[in-house]
């Protein structure tokens, strides 16, 4: 018999020590949500962190969660999924984590198309260490605990994942979680590496970009806040490409690329870009070894009942016979 | 005299046949009977730098190669001037006929340091600068000459095969090569032959145009020298069949073996060339008929396979395959020296959460990029205490390409059994010689995953990834596993996985995870983890671990003629230290002496260490060429005679 699956099934008794108000909560809920809406069983998925705030959500949630070591995240998750391909397999982890120590791991993992979602929250500081600037804080800004103004140029994570090679490509919300956890349902769904960037405010370090500064609260039209984020799906974007004529995935990326540099006043989240059209790593493998299909590496029997080792290697061995 | 023991070398530019010719020979030479240990020395550098390769033959088995040169090879100036020197009283050297007048100095590869000493030894002799001086002083010194019209034979090739243009056929000059040395050896053309066909079985043209070559230049040394060269191999009737194969080979056989099933790696010299393999022979055949009641190998269809990911560095290399050991495929990464510094973190990871995790460490020459292509044991102290805190690891290091194969599947037997990572220790000579061996029979091995559940009983109580145990092992679930759910964190952690910092949690789990390493302590044999070798009633005792196995090997059965014994002891687990063993088997000697590649004596330091034992001799060497049995031989003379402390050598071109 099964039962229901409900965001309930996706907690744990662990006591969450997260802010009070930070964005994170919004994430956290929002995995939970989707993974409960998919009714995916907990035993099959896996989520895996870096190091940070954002490195403790594999334990509020109710599935295999493995807290890796900062910035290594996706290593360790790509590894699984390739050796068993039946799980569902998340990576989460914070800005600086992914895109900072972490940045070989993100471009590179672009390249291979695994079957997988990553999800980076996103405040530009790093948290944990009591609000460094990170990757994605733009030149000038001086958030609370930075003795000086932020020296370095931020990157475009959108930008970075277009070119990288990511298939799915996002930007959510942490305090829209119900878009937020579409955004995430569809990741999981999509044949291959998923990216959602979230705009996760910092409420202890961030200072500037804030849930009032997203929300437009310094920007007040007819006793209405004027809020910064926007929904691409409200504008009619068309992020699909449809074909796989690479003219049209051309397109369709560089229109990507273009939006992701919306800035300021106008800031869009939703789905920038997705090509259901590249074969993932795993289909890669199966073209050049079929048995992969059936038989990838966690599922494939390896000994007999008795330890005997299942592999004959003598045609193997035959080539360096004398 | 004739020795037991003959070496032959050949030498050339990279990438003008040197490996193919060598491979070809080593190859005839085995199928002829032979037993053959080849040594392969090489350049950081894809075209043009000097690389050699010599072969050792003899009617018995064969370890290591030899200083001393029976009959040097050559096809280019630059291997006459460079290894001419080497070459023995009586023994010979094949050269290109037309070459003798080439000033040294002209040689654009030949470092100046290199020219400059033999310039001056040739001063030393009253002679000038050319190729043929050098020749001239391998004469004095008794070597027989033996100049080859490689042009000529090449025309007649030409008009015997009908192929016009001479440079595809001067490509085949290393051939000749081999067939001069091939006769001047008295070894048979049926086997040259046989080699050849094997070694270039995909192109029948080149087979054909080959074997021609070898028998024109086989033919024409017969008619043109006399038959007089000492040193030819006894030659037995052929025994049974036999392996002629690499370190790299044998340890990507033995990984297929094992399990494993996912294999990561970051190009590196001299580690990859086993990914390749790996990747190059990523389907193979499994074993039906034994396991009938194994129903998932029908849907196999009789076949297996292995996923090789090339990863974008170390770091991730050593990572992704943590994370594919987490869902339960037996995962291993193989790298050199400068990839594991990158993968300690990595490797950190694996020890604080358990993770069965195995990586091949070919030492090359340190520190940093070192040596890339030479031979170095510096990785003995770092690959036990590498990594920020302590965490169980196991550490094994294997002394030859047989033991390399067999070796690799008691790492991954380890790593389950023990749940940790195990650092498997070979190093560039292993990886890159050539040896032949007994066939490896699978029949002998048993694969050995410990407390795996492949489900869990909820029944049994909710699941605990990092359970107490009394012997420090907890039931291991893995990714995907129904009701086994639990967590890794890098950080301390209770039972289940999660964050703690409650100091007494902590002494616990750190208790626990140590006494995994007493536990495999307890558990593997000595036999295991101690080969002894030699007289073990000898009045000395040696002791190492690693590829200089081969080198001591051959040097104390040529003492034992000598009337000189020595006990040796190869340490084959060197973490957990065979501590108990080796502790009473020091003070039954009267002398101990060390031998191994580095500065410092690592084993030496380990063993002080781990028994209060001091060692009172050491052999090391660590110009980046392995050790010869003639080195190792008169280095233990020395010992014996002098009682010299530290003996250093430095043998090797």
């Amino acid at each position: 018999m099964t039962t229901r699956l409900s965001m309930v099934s996706f907690r744990t008794a662990v006591h969450n020590d997260w802010c009070p108000g930070c964005g994170d909560f919004g994430i956290l809920s929002s995995i939970q949500m989707a993974l409960a809406e998919l009714q995916i069983e907990p035993s099959k998925a896996v989520i895996f962190s870096g190091i940070g705030c954002s490195g403790k959500t594999p334990h509020y949630v109710n599935t295999y969660g493995i807290h890796t070591l900062h910035g290594r995240s996706l290593p360790f998750a790509l590894g699984a999924k390739l050796a068993n391909p039946t799980l569902t397999v998340l990576a989460v982890g914070g800005d600086g984590d992914g895109l900072g120590i972490g940045a070989g791991h993100f471009v590179n993992s672009g390249r291979r198309n695994v079957d997988f979602t990553y999800i980076v929250f996103d405040n530009g500081v790093y948290g944990l260490t009591k609000g460094q600037a990170s990757p994605t804080l733009a030149r000038g800004l001086k958030t609370k605990s930075l003795p000086r103004p932020n020296i370095n140029d931020a990157i475009n994570p959108i930008a970075i994942a277009v070119t990288a090679g990511y298939t799915f490509i996002a930007r959510g919300y942490a305090y829209d979680t119900r878009h937020l956890k579409e955004l995430i349902k569809k990741g999981i769904q999509h044949k291959g590496s998923a990216f959602i960037d979230v705009l996760q405010p910092c409420p202890t370090y961030n200072d500037i970009n804030t849930k009032e500064w997203y929300g437009g609260e310094d920007r007040v039209v007819e006793g209405k806040p004027l809020p910064r984020i926007y929904k691409l799906e409200d504008e009619g974007y068309e992020y699909l490409v449809n074909s796989a004529d690479p003219e049209e995935d051309n397109k369709k990326k560089l229109q990507a690329i273009s939006r992701s540099f919306e800035w300021g006043e106008r800031i869009p989240i939703g789905i920038f870009y997705q090509n259901p059209h590249i074969p993932t790593y795993e289909e890669r493998i199966v073209a050049r070894t079929p048995v992969y299909a059936t038989s990838p590496p966690a599922i494939q029997p390896i000994a007999g009942k008795s330890g005997r080792p299942l592999a004959v290697i003598d045609e193997i061995m035959a080539e360096f016979m004398v | 005299m004739p020795s037991s023991k003959i070496s032959w070398m050949i030498g050339g530019a990279q990438g003008t046949g040197v490996d193919s010719s060598a491979n070809i020979f080593a190859r005839a030479a085995a199928l002829s009977g032979l037993y053959v240990y080849g040594k392969r020395e090489y350049y950081s550098n894809i075209k043009g730098e000097h690389s050699y390769f010599s072969i050792v033959m003899s009617d018995a088995p064969v370890y290591s190669h030899l200083d001393e040169v029976h009959l040097l090879a050559t096809f280019d100036s630059e291997t006459v001037v460079r290894h001419a020197w080497e070459v023995v009283r009586g023994g010979g050297i094949i050269y290109d006929a037309m070459a003798v007048g080439e000033k040294i100095t002209s040689i654009p590869t030949l470092e100046k340091i290199v020219s400059e000493r033999i310039l001056t030894k040739l001063s030393r002799e009253g002679l000038g600068e050319t190729v043929g001086d050098v020749l001239e002083v391998a004469k004095r010194a008794g070597a027989a000459l033996y100049p080859i019209p490689y042009m000529e034979i090449i025309k007649k090739l030409a008009e015997a095969t009908g192929e016009k243009q001479l440079s595809a056929l001067s490509r085949m000059t290393n051939v000749l090569a081999v067939a001069a040395s091939f006769s001047i050896l008295g070894l048979p053309f049926k086997s040259l032959e046989e080699a050849i066909g094997q070694i270039f079985k995909a192109k029948a043209r080149v087979v054909k145009s080959n074997i021609e070559a070898a028998r024109i230049t086989m033919e024409y040394v017969t008619n043109k020298f006399l038959d007089t060269f000492p040193y030819r191999p006894t030659l037995r009737p052929t025994r049974k069949p036999r392996l002629l194969i690499s370190g790299t080979s044998s340890i990507a056989l033995g990984k297929i073996v094992a399990g494993c099933r996912f294999q990561t790696y970051y190009p590196i010299t001299p580690a990859s060339d086993e990914s390749v393999f790996l990747e190059d022979h990523d389907t193979f055949t499994l074993n039906m008929e034994d396991y009938p009641h194994l129903q998932e190998v029908s849907e196999l269809n009789g076949h297996g396979g292995v996923v090789v990911v090339q990863t974008e560095d170390e770091i991730a290399a050593v990572n992704m395959a943590s994370g594919a050991a987490l869902a339960g495929a037996r995962a291993s990464t193989g790298t050199s020296g400068p990839g594991f510094d990158l993968m300690i973190e990595g490797l950190g990871f694996a020890g604080m959460n358990e993770i069965p995790l195995v990586v091949t460490l070919y030492q090359r020459g340190g520190p940093s990029t070192g040596l890339p292509t030479r031979h170095e044991q510096g990785e003995l102290l770092f690959s036990i205490f590498g990594g920020h805190g302590e965490f169980p690891r196991i550490v094994i290091s294997s002394g030859d390409i047989e033991e390399a194969f067999y070796d690799t599947i008691k790492a991954f037997n380890y790593a389950e059994k023990y749940q940790l990572p195990v650092i498997h220790l070979v190093d560039k000579a292993l990886a890159n010689s050539t040896m032949t061996t007994d066939v490896f029979d699978r029949g002998r091995l048993n694969i050995e995953r410990g407390r795996l559940f492949t489900s869990w009983d909820a029944s049994k109580g909710e699941y605990k990834r990092f359970a107490f145990t009394e012997d420090g092992i907890s039931p291991r679930t893995v990714l995907g596993t129904t009701n086994g759910i639990f967590w890794n964190t890098g950080d301390e952690h209770d039972e289940y996985g999660h964050i703690t910092e409650d100091p007494t949690l902590r002494d616990k789990m750190m208790e626990k995870r140590m006494r995994k390493l007493e536990t495999a302590d307890a558990e593997i044999p000595e036999s295991e983890r101690v080969s002894i070798y030699g007289n073990p009633d000898a009045p000395s005792l040696i002791l190492s671990w690693g590829s200089p196995k081969g080198a001591i090997l051959d040097a104390i059965a040529d003492l034992e003629h000598e009337g000189l014994h020595f006990a040796f002891a190869q340490i084959r687990v060197l973490h957990p230290f065979p501590t108990r063993f080796i502790q009473t088997l020091i003070p039954s000697y009267k002398k101990t002496i060390c031998v191994e590649q580095n500065y410092s004596g690592q084993l030496m330091t380990l063993i002080r260490a781990r028994t209060g034992h001091m060692i009172d001799h050491l052999i090391c060497k660590y110009n980046g060429r392995p050790f010869s049995s003639t080195e190792v031989k008169n280095a233990l003379k020395e010992v014996l005679f002098k009682g010299t402390a530290r003996v250093v050598t430095r043998a090797g071109a």
